[in-house]
């Protein structure tokens, strides 16, 4: 079963050269790269754009990895890096983009139910600091150990677990009200 | 504390790209490897850090910006506008164009297909001669402005909208358009347009008024909302969500569209003097017939765009937005007309092929269950009788592969007609008896079954099905996602882990190679046939085959091919949003398979475990029915559903006229309105010159109907036919009935009512839930009450 190859050895023949390899791993990952992206970004849409761009690109930057780090680890250092170049152009981008961006957003026709489930995240999301929405997305979404995620953001350990108590707290804050127009937010 | 971290992971698990940006996104990514290992091209950048994105990859956005932009070329290079007006036509362009991009979210597919539109180009006069308040887009409108009250029916004819761009819009205000006026065939154009930019239906007689509608709709909701001329692009554009309402409104609200059309009139009027742009929509020149009807949500093109920018040289075409631009709310239904009453002398003869589906029901359940009246394109009355066993009388060996039952009752919802119950219940073959089965599950693994009412209730349903198989059955696997791939080789059905372990190893992600799929299920199918067995590849998916065959005819004609060498195809459907249940259910019938829909575990257990040896072991094929009525004592009559399985009358005697099978214990449900000669209920006036003959004719006889049934033996081509005359001998009275022949009448009722017919305006679904809480009887397995529940729903939810 194609599923069990690792992610090394397909690294290393894509790497080569071998479609089939890359595509495998651009199943495997696409959709993790997204959520990476989302959790830095907040927003469906870019995220979608800086997964696409992040993935066009990958094939080149493929073809200088080492196999030093882990796979998972070097691929969501490129997409959190990568979102945050993302995040920090968002504001200087240019008119047509934007405009397409909604074009988009409306054919896509997002639909209220997926659009208020996220709501929730989205919120919870706008409420860190941009820090911890990283590592958020790593722990939680991507369940990495604190180790893991520490290697990806370039942080010690002991800092992603400072995060997420953090994290913790804030959210805990959000939820018991403390901050009305929070609360209002997400209510 | 900790619930705040768990929801957020589970929030983050559930997040994912659309199915487009995805699917883009994969193709461009193979590109750029492509790209990057042929030594001619080692040097291309795919700017990911600094740059601009790319524009030239191609994207989903490629199109659209290339659209937009050579169409704001050409205007600029026409009329050299000031900077400040191109904006203002390009938002309105956008918006525009955002409507048209959302037509397919509501495209029901109608049968049969309809051929592509073929746009024309608009030829607009621009400049010169525009009377100040009525246009000429349309050359033989009237130009009777105070009629458009009295032309509310006609603006579905050929709807107009004058959408005007906002005065003073800065250049970064979003896509946002103020309806100006609609009006049925004189559009209110602006004074002094120089831009125009028309969007025009297809001539295609299949358009739909209610597209057009929606789009005024649409661009209403958005003029509700006082114009910033400075909105921020960034606020969440509205018609997002009003859209949605739309869908769910548009039936009740055409009246309300109309008015509020009026009311902003002269607030528009006022502005229309600042006003420098123009932008018509122009609904299809739609058939005259299907308008007079009541509101219809069966339609099958998606508008074609066409911009065109005041002169007749410039004319773009968008492309064709493909279908699964819009990733969500996209379930497709064939459209059908619901059977009409038809006069017994005229055509006394009615033929239809039986069905044993049940996805409809499932379907019908899912809907009501998440609080929402499901279309009335999703009902099939006969799918949602025959989800229910009955208990008829079974026959007595396989010679005789089933019985038919046939009860004439008074109709519980209108005391002057009949129904006639055609009641067929399949032979069940002793245990021993049974076939060795040899089933292939091909299973979507694609991005969009990632949901858990998707793959993980698929994988549990076949851990159930696995249960009724034993070591002389034979299972494999075949995956499709971006590529089709053999999960497991055929593997007796005895080693259950192994089975099992491959099923939980299912991942989903990826687009749909639904083709290469089902070529490989075949393939493995061929591999471990079973020559007396049953042979049959299982398809589980939400519906959507984008790659491989060019058409879904190609793939139909691919099935039959193989239902002729022996293996069988049924198909599971699961998941709501992106169902094609029309691709299901013609695919199913061309692989001589049942198509069911899976919305739970319990409903997983009915179709795969409690029914598995009958959906397997088909016990008969191409079963078809004809009745014969006769004049003499029935006047009119009417088929409850089968809408979709109907079938010319000389088919009945074609064995090569493709048909609906029974499984083994099957029971298939049908019924007939009568209307006897001399009742009330008639509708349909009696001849005043060809009356005489077709009397003496038959007069001789009281008999109400001739019922003949067709039938091949699963491994013969010939059929076998069977004859019943129906007289007063097979009537009741509706009470003395049993509780099945009473049950399946109130299923026939909901269905019906849910469909909105006219024949049961003066019933109720008060009537219709007394009716089968009184013929509910054991109801083991508590389907029946569950349909109760669902009938109070629905109730509930249409009041």
């Amino acid at each position: 079963m194609s599923y069990s190859e690792s992610d090394k050895g397909l690294a290393a023949r894509a790497s080569k050269g071998d479609a089939a390899a890359f595509r495998l791993l651009l199943e495997r990952y696409y959709d993790s790269v997204f959520r990476v992206a989302y959790g830095v970004l907040r927003d469906q849409t870019e995220a979608e754009d800086v997964t696409q761009e992040i993935w066009a690109a990958m094939p080149q930057k493929l073809k200088n990895w080492r196999g030093e780090a882990k796979l998972s680890t070097w691929l969501y250092r490129i997409a959190v890096n990568a979102a945050k170049d993302a995040l920090r152009k968002k504001a200087t981008r240019n008119r047509i983009k934007q405009s397409y961006a909604e074009l988009q957003d409306l054919s896509r026709g997002e639909i209220a139910d997926t659009k208020s489930r996220l709501n929730w995240l989205q919120t919870a999301l706008d409420n860190l600091s941009e820090d911890l929405r990283d590592t958020a997305a790593l722990t939680l979404g991507e369940e990495m150990n604190f180790a893991q995620a520490g290697e990806v953001l370039g942080v010690a350990e002991g800092t992603i677990a400072w995060r997420m108590s953090e994290i913790r707290k804030q959210l805990k804050a959000l939820a018991q009200g403390d901050d009305g127009d929070r609360k209002a937010a997400l209510l | 504390m900790s619930d705040e971290l768990d929801k957020m992971r589970e929030q983050f698990k559930n997040l994912k790209p659309s199915q487009n940006s995805r699917d883009v996104g994969m193709s461009q990514a193979m590109a750029a490897f492509d790209a990057a290992f042929s030594e001619n091209n080692s040097e291309v950048s795919q700017g990911l850090e600094a740059e601009d994105r790319p524009i030239s990859q191609e994207t989903g956005a490629t199109p659209v910006l290339t659209l937009w932009s050579s169409l704001m070329k050409s205007v600029k290079n026409l009329f050299s506008l000031s900077p400040k007006t191109m904006m203002m036509a390009g938002s309105c362009t956008a918006a525009l164009m955002a409507a048209v991009i959302f037509m397919p979210i509501m495209e029901f597919e109608t049968t049969p297909p309809v051929k592509p539109a073929v746009p024309e180009p608009v030829v607009e006069n621009p400049i010169p001669e525009q009377p100040p308040i009525s246009g000429d887009t349309d050359r033989d409108a009237p130009k009777d402005l105070g009629a458009l009250d009295a032309k509310k029916d006609e603006i579905r004819t050929s709807p107009q909208i004058t959408v005007e761009a906002p005065p003073k819009v800065e250049p970064r205000v979003k896509p946002e358009s103020n309806v100006e006026e609609v009006q049925p065939t004189a559009p209110i154009a602006a004074t002094d347009s120089e831009t125009r930019v028309v969007i025009k239906g297809s001539d295609a007689s299949e358009s739909s008024p209610q597209a057009v509608q929606d789009i005024i709709k649409n661009s209403q909701i958005e003029t509700t909302s006082p114009i910033e001329p400075s909105s921020d692009a960034s606020t969440p554009p509205g018609g997002n969500t009003s859209i949605n309402d739309l869908l769910g409104n548009a039936q009740k609200d055409t009246s309300k569209t109309q008015e509020g059309n009026i009311q902003i009139e002269s607030e528009t009027r006022q502005k229309r003097n600042e006003a420098n742009d123009t932008i018509i929509v122009t609904g299809s020149r739609v058939r005259e017939m299907q308008v007079s009807n009541a509101p219809e949500l069966s339609f099958s093109q998606p508008i074609v765009a066409e911009a065109s920018i005041a002169s007749d040289s410039v004319y773009i075409q968008p492309p064709q937005v493909p279908d699964r631009f819009s990733a969500r709310n996209n379930d497709k239904f064939e459209g059908f007309e619901p059977n009409p009453i038809t006069s017994v002398r005229e055509t006394p003869v009615s033929t239809f092929s039986i069905d044993v589906d049940t996805a409809s029901y499932s379907f019908l359940r899912a809907s009501l269950n998440r609080g929402q009246v499901p279309p009335p394109e999703s009902i099939r009355v006969e799918e949602m009788i025959n989800y229910f066993s009955y208990d008829y009388d079974a026959p007595t060996s396989a010679k005789e592969p089933f019985k038919a039952n046939v009860t004439v009752t008074p109709t519980p919802w209108n005391a002057d007609t009949k129904l006639m119950h055609i009641g067929i219940k399949g032979y069940v073959p002793p245990v021993e008896e049974a076939s060795e089965s040899n089933i292939v599950l091909l299973i979507d693994t694609s991005g969009s079954m990632r949901a858990q009412n998707k793959l993980p209730l698929l994988i549990s349903s076949f851990k159930l099905l696995l249960d009724t198989l034993d070591e002389n059955d034979t299972v494999s696997i075949v995956t499709y996602a971006g590529r089709a791939g053999t999960a497991l080789e055929p593997t007796p059905a005895s080693e259950k882990a192994q089975i099992i372990a491959a099923l939980e190893n299912l991942r989903s992600g990826g687009s749909t190679a639904g083709a290469a799929g089902l070529e490989l299920a075949y393939q493995k199918a061929t591999e471990s046939f079973k020559e007396d067995g049953i042979n049959r590849v299982i398809l589980a998916t939400d519906g959507d085959f984008n790659v491989g065959f060019s058409s879904p005819q190609e793939m139909k004609t691919y099935i039959s091919k193989k239902r002729q060498s022996g293996i069988f195809l049924s198909v599971l459907g699961f998941g709501q949003g992106n169902y094609n249940d029309h691709l299901m259910q013609s695919l199913a019938q061309n692989g001589n398979g049942i198509a069911a829909y899976i919305d739970t575990l319990s409903e997983a257990n009915k179709v795969l475990a409690n029914e598995a040896r009958s959906a397997l072991q088909m016990i008969a094929k191409d079963v078809k029915i004809q009745v014969e009525f006769n004049p003499a004592t029935i006047s009119e009559y009417r088929l409850i559903g089968y809408e979709t399985r109907a079938l010319n009358r000389e088919d009945f005697n074609n064995d090569a006229v493709d048909a609906g099978d029974i499984g083994s214990g099957h029971t298939v449900t049908a019924i007939y309105e009568l209307t006897p000669v001399g009742s009330p209920a008639q509708v349909i006036d009696d001849l005043r010159y060809a009356s005489g003959t077709i009397d003496e004719v038959a007069s001789d006889s009281d008999e109400y109907a001739f019922i003949k049934i067709r039938h091949k033996l699963p491994d013969s081509d010939t059929s076998r036919l069977q004859t019943f005359p129906i007289s007063e001998a097979q009537e009741t009275r509706f009470n003395r009935t049993d509780e099945d022949v009473r049950f399946a009448s109130a299923v026939a009722a909901f269905g019906q009512k849910l469909r909105g017919d006219v024949h049961l305006t003066d019933y109720d679904y008060e009537e219709i839930i007394a009716l089968a809480e009184r013929s509910k009887g054991a109801d083991k397995e508590g389907y029946r009450a569950e349909f109760i529940r669902l009938a109070e729903m629905a109730k509930a939810l249409e009041q």
